[in-house]
This record gives C-alpha cells, sequence and structure tokens, in this order.
C-alpha cells in the first residue's frame, strides 16, 4: 500500500524562516502501523456487544434467508452469495465511520498526528484491525452458508472470502473517507443509506444489472459494490478462476485503495 | 512523585535558542484574526504562564506552536525548528484543554498505545514499560491503572491525557489548562510536579491558565488579551511595574490601560 502520505506535505506551514528541510518520504512503519491495530481491536475487545453483533447478525441474516427462499433453492444461491459480499463491506463501513469520527472528535487524530505517526500507519492500522474482524466475520458466514444452508458454490470458498475481504476493505475506505464530511454521530450514520443504499438497489441484488434502465446500468458501472457482486456470482457459477473475476477483484481492490487514498488526504495535521 | 534526573548534556545545550520565538505571528481562523501579529520568545528550562480571558486566543497560541494549527504566518520557530517540523514531534508533549484519550481502554492501555507511536520497534518494550509506569505514577493514577478511562472522572481523565505528554521526555510541555476542575490537593501536586520537570529534566514548560492564582507559581508569564500580548515579565516586575498587590489586579491594570489606549487611539482617527 503506497498511500502513506509524508507528514511534511501539510499545506500551510509557517514557512517564513527558510530552515525548513524537507522530511524524507517515509514508508510505513510496521510497529507504529500494528500498534495501531492491536489499539482498536483492543477498543473493541472492551466492547464484547459490538463483536458479537458484526459477527452474528451476518449469519442470521443468511439463515433468515435461506428459509425466505425455501421453496427456491437457486434463488437462496445467487442472493446468498451476494449477501456474503455485502455484509463485510456494509458492516465495516458502519464501525470505520463512527470509530474514525470519535477518533476525530475527540482529539486522539489531532494528538496522533502531533507524535511522529504517519497518516499511512494509521490508516494502514485501522485497514489491518478491521481485515481481521472482517476474516472472522466472513468465515463465519461463509462456512454457515456453504455447509450448513447448502448454498450451492461451484467455485472455490476460498475466493468467495478474498472477495469478501476485498469487499470489507472498501467498506473501511469508504467509511474513513465519509467520516471527514460528517460532524456529528448522527450524520455519519446517515452517511449509510447515503452512501450504501444506491449501490445496493444498482449492484444487480435485486435484478440483474443489464436488465435496469440503460441510465441505471451505466451507473451501476461505475459503483464498486457491483463489482463485488458480480465476482461473488463468478465463483458461484464457475469451478475456474475467471477473467471477468480477475477483472472484478481488482477492481474492488483497486476502488479501496483510492477511497483509503482519499482518506488520507481527509487527515489533517494542521487545522483551522 | 519521583524524578530520575535527566541527562545532563540537556542542561548544558538547553540555553542556546529559546524554546519559543515568534516574529509577527499571525493567525486567522475563519473570518477572524485570532493571533495578531505577536513578538515573544519562551526561554527554556523555565514555566511560562501564558493567561488571560477564555478566547483570548491562547488555546490557538498552544495549537501553532505544536503545529496543528492552520493559516499561521509570520515567524514561529520552536527548539530551533519551525512550528510543526516533523522532527519536533518526538520532542513536545501537548496537553489539549478537553482530555484526549480513548475512553474504552484502560488508563494503561492508552499510555501504551502512545508510547508504541513515540518510541516503537519491540526493542524498546522495556524501555516503554518503565516510561508508562513512571508517567502513571506522576499524574498519581497507579491505582486506577487497570481502569476504563471512560469511568474515571472528569478530573482523572485530564490526568491521563497529561501522563500521555509525559511519556518519553519532551524538550517543550505545551499544557492547556492542565489543572482546570482539579482539587486544591492536586493542583498543588501538579504544580509541583511541573516544577520538578523543569529543574530536573530542563524541560520547557508552557501552561495556560485562566485562573490567576496559578499565574504566581510561574517564572515568566505572557499576559494575552484579544488575541495580542499586554504583557511578558515575571510575576514580580509585573506588580512592581503596575503597582499591584496581585497578578490579578496587574493583569486588570493592563486591560485597562490597553482599552484607554484604544480609545485614544479611536478617537485620533
Amino acid at each position: 500500500m503506497s498511500t502513506g502520505t509524508p507528514g511534511s506535505s501539510t499545506s500551510s506551514t509557517p514557512g517564513t524562516t527558510m530552515t525548513m528541510t524537507p522530511a524524507p518520504p517515509r514508508a510505513l512503519n510496521a510497529s507504529r502501523t500494528t500498534a495501531t491495530a492491536a489499539r482498536v481491536l483492543r477498543q473493541l475487545g472492551h466492547d464484547p456487544r459490538t463483536i458479537a453483533m458484526m459477527i452474528l447478525i451476518p449469519c442470521v441474516m443468511l439463515f433468515l434467508l435461506r428459509y425466505v427462499f425455501d421453496g427456491s433453492p437457486r434463488t437462496f444461491d445467487s442472493i446468498g452469495a451476494s449477501l456474503l459480499g455485502i455484509f463485510p463491506l456494509i458492516t465495516m463501513f458502519l464501525v470505520t465511520s463512527i470509530a474514525t469520527l470519535r477518533e476525530r472528535t475527540s482529539g486522539t487524530l489531532e494528538r496522533l498526528l502531533a507524535m511522529p505517526l504517519g497518516k499511512g500507519d494509521l490508516i494502514a492500522g485501522y485497514a489491518l484491525a478491521f481485515g481481521a474482524l472482517a476474516i472472522i466475520q466472513s468465515a463465519l458466514a461463509t462456512g454457515l452458508a456453504v455447509w450448513f444452508l447448502d448454498l450451492d458454490v461451484t467455485g472455490s470458498p476460498w475466493l468467495l472470502l478474498l472477495v469478501a475481504l476485498l469487499d470489507a476493505l472498501l467498506g473501511t475506505a469508504l467509511g474513513l473517507f465519509v467520516s471527514a464530511f460528517a460532524s456529528s454521530e448522527f450524520q455519519a450514520v446517515q452517511f449509510m443509506p447515503a452512501v450504501i443504499f444506491p449501490q445496493l438497489l444498482l449492484c444487480g441484488l435485486f435484478t440483474p444489472r443489464d436488465n435496469m434502465h440503460p441510465v441505471l446500468e451505466a451507473i451501476s458501472d461505475v459503483l464498486p459494490m457491483s463489482y463485488a457482486v458480480d465476482g461473488m456470482n463468478e465463483v458461484l457459477t464457475h469451478t475456474d478462476v475467471t477473467a471477468n473475476f480477475l477483472r472484478d477483484v481488482l477492481i474492488v481492490a483497486g476502488c479501496a485503495l483510492l477511497v483509503l487514498g482519499l482518506g488520507a488526504a481527509t487527515l489533517r495535521r494542521r487545522t483551522p | 512523585m519521583n524524578y530520575s534526573p535527566g541527562p545532563p548534556e540537556k542542561e548544558t545545550a538547553a540555553h542556546q535558542t529559546p524554546a519559543v520565538r515568534a516574529e509577527t505571528l499571525t493567525v486567522v481562523r475563519g473570518p477572524r484574526t485570532a493571533l495578531r501579529d505577536l513578538d515573544f520568545t519562551v526561554p527554556r528550562g523555565q514555566i511560562t504562564g501564558l493567561l488571560g480571558p477564555s478566547g483570548c486566543g491562547k488555546s490557538t497560541l498552544m495549537r501553532a506552536i505544536v503545529g496543528t494549527q492552520a493559516k499561521v504566518t509570520g515567524t514561529l520557530d520552536v527548539l530551533g525548528s519551525p512550528a510543526g517540523h516533523p522532527s519536533l514531534r518526538t520532542r513536545i508533549g501537548y496537553v489539549t484543554q478537553a482530555p484526549s484519550v480513548y475512553d474504552d481502554l484502560t488508563v494503561r492501555q492508552n499510555l501504551d498505545y502512545f508510547a508504541a507511536i513515540l518510541d516503537p520497534g519491540r526493542a524498546a518494550a522495556g524501555r516503554r514499560h518503565a516510561n508508562v509506569t513512571r508517567a502513571i505514577d506522576d499524574v498519581d493514577l497507579t491505582t486506577y491503572a487497570d481502569a476504563l478511562a471512560g469511568n474515571l472522572s472528569g478530573g482523572q481523565r485530564s490526568r491521563v491525557s497529561l501522563a500521555v505528554a509525559l511519556l518519553g521526555t519532551p524538550e517543550l510541555l505545551v499544557l492547556d489548562e492542565p489543572t482546570v476542575g482539579l482539587d486544591p490537593v492536586l493542583r498543588r501536586d501538579l504544580w509541583n510536579l511541573f516544577h520538578d520537570i523543569a529543574a530536573q529534566r530542563g524541560a520547557t514548560l508552557l501552561i495556560s491558565s485562566h485562573v490567576m492564582d496559578e499565574a504566581e507559581r510561574c517564572h515568566r508569564l505572557l499576559l494575552m488579551r484579544e488575541g495580542e500580548i499586554l504583557a511578558d515579565d515575571t510575576p514580580d516586575a509585573l506588580r512592581t511595574r503596575t503597582r499591584s498587590d496581585t497578578v490579578e489586579a496587574a493583569f486588570l491594570h493592563l486591560v485597562d490601560e490597553a482599552i484607554a489606549a484604544g480609545r485614544t487611539k479611536e478617537a485620533a482617527r
């Protein structure tokens, strides 16, 4: 990940004395990144209810869905697989946007940025911590769906897990980014219908994307969640890694990195 | 509250440049000018009090010094480098007015994390542990080390925040109203700690307050009002100059003077 912006590139430094030497661009610092990830996990550790909800709700939803479509297992296959990609995106989006908003409003972000912490370290730390949680969440949900709820996947469940993890990263990235535009928890939560719902409607979960109005189809072509769902469906119907699957995975990963980069740009060492 | 004396070489190198040097320092916040054309220096190894009514620009000045304030113009050198320089980030300890700690971590977990940012790596683990234990002891929270910060009282939480700034050995401590809401005993203990830090570690402390009786405990004072500096002197000199008994009276005298000067300026227009 090369989104780590060197700390010296703040826009307004009081630079009238010209003794300023440019700091060498720092790569990610592994210890600071893992310390941040450990801290985020430790915070969650004091909040077991949140962890339980993050991990159990997707399983309960899948379970529910299985019996909603009791008479048409094919429908469950396609919707279930899509949801395996959508759950991690939504949960990580919510958790990250609230967590980073708290970090901004509690003053800890200002404190951290006045310390020798790179913005990349902070973002990578968050991505690492929530990525780890996403792995647990997706592994449980995928395992439940494939082995107990008879979700019929032609391809490897590992590929489902890979897409789910990338979706979680995308959710983390989006959450981090939008938290910069929210000044309260109320606003942060409202970004979920604003950012996630349109993608949910257009991603092909309810109806195949090529059945939509051409304008909507064109819009869905530029929304990352469409590719997350496409990727899941590729695994559902093909034994091998297809070219389309690769394209989907790369697009989701690329979007995640792009948005993480944008998120890094919203972390300012100097604020008005 | 005990201290091992700081490294001796710091004592000798300390007095070459002032800890903070400002020339025509101006900060704009939104539509208003928060700080206007400030010129001052903060000497090393002493406690400088930054006093003035709330809203006079104390916090803005502190944020400018630690390098988190945007739209700073003029010259502002801190420990020999321009404010906000990356090399300063390990050398300055900064405590904001509102405690900035993680409420969902224990006191020790909070300090462990910030220590890992200041002094990363597995090799430093032992040193970090010692620093964290000492910082908790400094602010007298040893019995609360394993309590969640969110469950502590307001005064205790602000002491956790202060402990974070005491990690490592900062050469400059910028403390924004660190004693607000604390009881008299604790306030006395903290001021003793501040004096120990200045005397034994040779560190510079810049402490803001709007409680004037704390001013008597500082070596030097910067009196501020409406984004300008009214006086920059020792408490004794201030009292003598204004023929007042207390710093508070001296401050009021200077404010009246400034208002009168403002009126004559306006009348002359």
